[in-house]
Parts: structure tokens; sequence; C-alpha cells
């Protein structure tokens, strides 16, 4: 078969420029940035009232900022886990039926693009749509706490939190690529954000409560063991380790951990011998915490690409009569 | 006008075991305009998407202005305008901005986009709205929005599926003169309609479809000949008189009622004047009595009446 000629990128940046306009403008995008917005402040607004008492005691107030939580409202990071994903699915459900369902998808094919020009530029008009809405955000919480804890933020909270960024924008291109999976693959918007969203509740909810069924079951309690006062055996947690980081919001959790953290050494267990002349408490560089979490990051975006591709290939194989 | 832009060639195109297009073949010169005919699931927009290499085919060869659609479709998406069936637009959009967007697609410079599109949009009478919202437009004004992305992109062909489908006589009117327009300027047309007797007004050949294969193909008169056979067809309305005399004359081949009163007489020659006489002869009154053109309407209803009856 004759290699096909031309750029797959060709009109990739035009369509990425229209998309793009298109979420900024719209009212869907307004709803979400309110939404954000609202929760963020709230978070944020309780943690500092709890801070200011702290000021002079923590090296690293300003993470605080991002994790501190008091009953009965999360943390500023909780908000994110929960409303990033559903930001992505928002701006992504509805990328190609969309198309499909306003009959503009044969008519921009007819162009002399190919059908990679049209997806790519969706994703990364989604993924820069919800970047600007996450870096504003991620500004607001900096700016309220400069104002209100009257403290700079050093310069490794500064890398801390830039790389805390990073992370929540993957985080977001994963599930912006599932939302775009399934607006291929339904013809109608509402099946596609409905399984988008079922998909997430799947692996965000239920899916720590079934490895927890999982490895009970491939580990029955033992009931010796539970006498004598021992816990699950290493396996059993390598095992429930690796089945719960399947799910990208473990990965982003650890992930955000780790950064946000600059005590956590280890995101696994941990035997006594390893601790031996550990300094319990005292932070990580940055560059050890960016290492512990190296492979969970380099997660999400293998997943990202996955979930990409697949949505490509059967892009690639799909009718556009509508 | 014998320049050959679009050949197709034993085309093919298979869903599972069953062929919707089962082995057509095709030419189109430079300002031709080509009608293909047929019921709906024909194989007509199939064939289409193929030779936009919007749909994979599964056997035939295709040359569309030089390049193999299957092969190379950009360097035939960019010679060749498409108006889809039932064409959307963006409705958060102006008309001209939907324009642009594609039109930046097809991969034209700002200056000539803009000139072109002005150009386009002209010619379709829709200048005057055009920066409206395009969720206020009519069905016939976005058909002719359609047709200005054809005109803009400045095409050797344009390939127009279902073009006047729901839309009033007067839009269609309109559309037909635009598709003339493109005629005139050389483009090369190919349009699939079922709606006959709008097709029969403005193509110089077609293509009847049927189950996927091509079974008629040639210009109106011809296709009338092969189907009908040669003779002449004349519409008679009379009051007070039995039409079924008629068949008694010499020459008349066949007596048909069209409608209420309504008959069409077909006869190897001129028979006007007998008829006339036959009928006032009998006692009947003559309201009227003139030669038919042979329409591609009664090719295609004899053509699937006699498919039917072997069938």
């Amino acid at each position: 078969m004759a290699r096909r000629s031309g750029s797959p990128f060709t009109g990739a940046g035009i369509v990425f420029l229209k998309e793009f306009a298109d979420h900024l403008g719209g009212a869907r995008m307004m709803v979400l940035e309110w939404l954000v917005l609202l929760t963020g402040i709230g978070a944020v607004y309780t943690a500092i009232q709890d801070l200011r008492t702290t000021t002079s005691q923590d090296p690293f107030l300003f993470l605080n900022l991002f994790t501190h939580s008091r009953e009965p409202l999360p943390s500023f990071v909780s908000v994110l886990a929960f409303l990033v994903p559903l930001m992505a699915i928002g701006l992504g459900f509805d990328g190609i039926n969309g198309e499909l369902n306003r009959r503009t998808l044969s008519r921009v094919l007819a162009q002399p693009i190919y059908r990679d020009a049209l997806l790519l530029g969706k994703f990364f008009a989604g993924l820069a749509t919800l970047a600007v809405a996450l870096i504003a955000l991620w500004l607001l919480v900096i700016g309220l706490g400069l104002l209100t804890l009257g403290v700079p933020p050093n310069g490794e909270e500064v890398a801390r939190g830039t790389a805390f960024l990073v992370i929540a924008i993957f985080y977001g291109g994963l599930w912006l690529a599932v939302a775009l999976l399934c607006s291929v693959l339904f013809r109608s918007a509402a099946t596609s954000a409905l399984v988008a969203l079922g998909l997430w509740l799947l692996v965000s909810v239920l899916w720590p409560l079934i490895v927890h069924f999982i490895t009970a079951a491939i580990y029955p309690p033992d009931p010796l063991q539970m006498l004598l006062g021992g816990g699950p055996s290493y396996e059993e947690l390598q095992l429930q380790q690796m089945l719960s980081r399947l799910s990208p919001s473990t990965l982003f959790g650890e992930s955000v951990l780790g950064l946000l953290h600059p005590a956590t050494r280890a995101l696994g267990p941990v035997f006594i011998e390893q601790l031996q002349g550990a300094l319990m408490g005292a932070p990580l560089p940055l560059a050890q915490s960016l290492l512990l979490i190296w492979p969970q990051a380099t997660g999400l975006v293998a997943g990202t690409i996955l979930v990409f591709v697949i949505a490509y290939v059967s892009f690639q194989r799909q009718e556009v009569r509508a | 006008m014998s320049e050959t832009v679009l050949s197709v060639k034993g085309l093919r195109k298979l869903y599972g075991a069953t062929a919707a297009v089962d082995g057509i073949d095709l030419t189109v010169a430079r300002g031709e305009i080509f009608g293909l005919l047929g019921p709906n699931g024909a194989g007509k927009t199939t064939t289409i998407l193929m030779l936009l290499g919007l749909t994979d085919s599964d056997g035939g060869t295709i040359d569309l202005a030089g390049f193999d659609p299957q092969r190379e479709p950009l360097e035939v998406k960019r010679r060749v305008g498409y108006l889809p069936d039932s064409v959307g637009f963006y409705d958060n959009l102006t008309a001209r901005e939907n324009l642009r967007y594609t039109g930046r697609l097809a991969g034209l410079r700002r200056g000539v986009l803009d000139r072109n599109l002005s150009e386009a949009l002209e010619r379709v009478e829709l200048t005057a709205v055009a920066d409206h919202k395009v969720a206020t437009y009519s069905r016939g004004m976005r058909q002719r929005l359609g047709l200005a992305e054809v005109l803009m992109k400045g095409t050797e062909m344009a390939i127009l599926d279902e073009p006047t489908s729901g839309l009033d006589p007067q839009a269609t009117f309109e559309l037909l003169d635009i598709i003339r327009g493109l005629k005139a300027d050389g483009t090369a047309v190919l349009l699939s309609s079922h709606l006959l007797d709008r097709v029969q007004a403005v193509c110089d050949r077609v293509a009847l479809f049927h189950l996927g294969k091509i079974v008629l193909e040639g210009t109106v008169p011809e296709l009338a000949h092969q189907v009908l056979g040669a003779g002449y067809f004349f519409e008679v309305e009379a009051e007070n008189f039995d039409m079924a005399r008629l068949k008694t004359l010499p020459g008349v081949q066949g007596v048909s009622e069209e409608g209420a009163g309504h008959y069409r007489v077909h006869a190897e020659r001129d028979l006007r004047p007998a008829i006339a006489r036959a009928i006032v002869d009998g006692g009947g009154a003559l309201l009227r009595l003139n030669s038919a053109e042979p329409s591609l309407d009664m090719v295609y209803r004899h053509y699937f009446e006699s498919q039917h009856g072997t069938a």
C-alpha cells in the first residue's frame, strides 16, 4: 500500500483556533469556570482561616493552602480531583458526534485535511481551555494566599505548585481523551456524556471497592494471621496497589500527595528496615519528590496517549454519513 | 468539452456480503452536468463518498482530476467541492465565519480567501445576510451557502448530493440557476437526486442507479428511447369520449390514463390530426392535445415498473 501523502497536521492549527474560540466563548465553559471558581475559593477560604494561626511554624505554608481541609468542606486539591475530570468531560463529550449531528462533519472532512487534524485540533483546544482555566484558578489561589497570609511563597513551593498544576492538566487531558473517545464511539451526545461520566464514577468511586473485593478473593483473610494481630501480607498489598493504580484518580492522588506533602517518602508499603536512619517527617528535596511520582505522572500521560490512539483508530474507520 | 475530469471503472463497495455499489463505470467531462438518479439506498451517496476518499472502496479504479481519491485524498479534496446531503453549518457562527473556517482548512491564502468568499456570497445572493448567524437561515439559504462554499473553493469538480431536496420551488429554481453557473465556469458537476423533473431541467447526461448498478446511462432522449422505445407521445384531454377507442387508430401503440380525464398516447408517428378527428367525430369535446417530450419521470417509472414486472 502506498504511503499517504501530505502531513496529518495540515489544518490542525486551524481546527485548534476555531475550537479554542468556541470553548472560551461558550456558555458551557462559563458554567464550568464558575463552578470551579466558587468551590475553589470556598475550599481555600477555610484553609486560610486555619493557616493564619500557624503562619510562622510551617516551612511549606503555601502548599497547605492546596491541601488543608476542614470539615465539612473538602480541600482545594480534592475539589480539583473531582472537578477536573468533570470539566474535561464537559469539554470533550460532543467533540465528534456533535459535528456529525450538526451535519458539519462531512463538509469539514471534504476539505483537504486528514481526520487526524480534526481530532488533534479538538483535543489540544480542549486541553488549552482546561489549562487556561486551571492556571487562572491556580494564580487566584496563590494571590489569595499572598493577600491573606502576608508571606510570599518560597522557590520550592512555587516549583512544587507548578508541578502540581502540570499534573492536574495531564489528568484533565486523560479525561478529555476519554470524552473524545466516547464522542467517536457514540452517535448521541447524551449517551456519550453518560458513558464518560459513568466511567469516571467507576474508576474514581467504585474502583477502590472493586479492588478490595478482588484482593480479598485472591488472598482470603487468614484467621491465624488475624489472631496474631498481623496485617495483610506483602503480596496482598502489592496486588492491591497494582490494581488500584489502574485507576487514573489513584495516580493523580498519589502524584499530588508526593508533590504537595514534601514529607512523603514512599507511595507503597515500606519495611521497617528501609526506614533505618530516616528522619521521620523531614521533607524530601524537590528532585526526590519528583522522582517518587515520576511513574505516576508517566502513567497518566501514557494512559492519555493510549485512549487517544483508540479514539483515533475508531475515528479513522468511521462512516461520515449522518 | 471533451476533457475528462472524472473517470470511474468497475467501482465496488461491499457492506458485509451485500454490494452497496456493484461495479459502476462513469465519466464526466469539464463543463458537463451529470445526474445520478435512483431511489434511496441505490448507492448514490456511497459512490460520492468513495469519489471523495471518505469511504474505502472494495475494488475498481477512480481517476478524479488526475488523482486517485483512495490513495491521494488530499489532492482530490483540494480540487473538488462537495455539498453533502442536508448540509449543516455551525449555528453559532455567521455565514462568513463558517465559510472562512472551511476556506482556511482548504488551504486558501488570506487575500484569495476573502476575495473568493465575497464573490461566492454575491453569486448565491447571501451578501446582505452574510454577517448573520447561520442559526437564522432557512433551508434554502443553507443550501445556497453550501454552494457558496463550493464556489469559493474554485474547484475543477463540484459534487452535489441531493442539492434540491426539501426546497420549495422558488428556492429550487434559484439553486439550479447557480448550478448552471458552475457549468458555465467550466466546472464538472456531479449531482445526485431523486427529484426527476428538476434534474432533467439541468443535466446534460444522467445515470440511473438501481441496487448498486448503473442500469441506464445517457441523455434524457437517449434514455427515453431505450426504455420507452421510439415514437411520439401525446397528451390528450377530452370529455364525453372513450379513450380506449383511440387504440384502434392505425399507428397507435398504447393509451394510458395519467389522471382524471387526462391520457397519454404513444404512437409511431405524429398522429395529432388523426386523434383530433377521431375525438370530434366520436362526439367528444377535445380540451387539449399536445405532443409531450418524454420526461425523465416517465422513463424512471416505466423502468421500475418493468423491473417489478420481471422480478
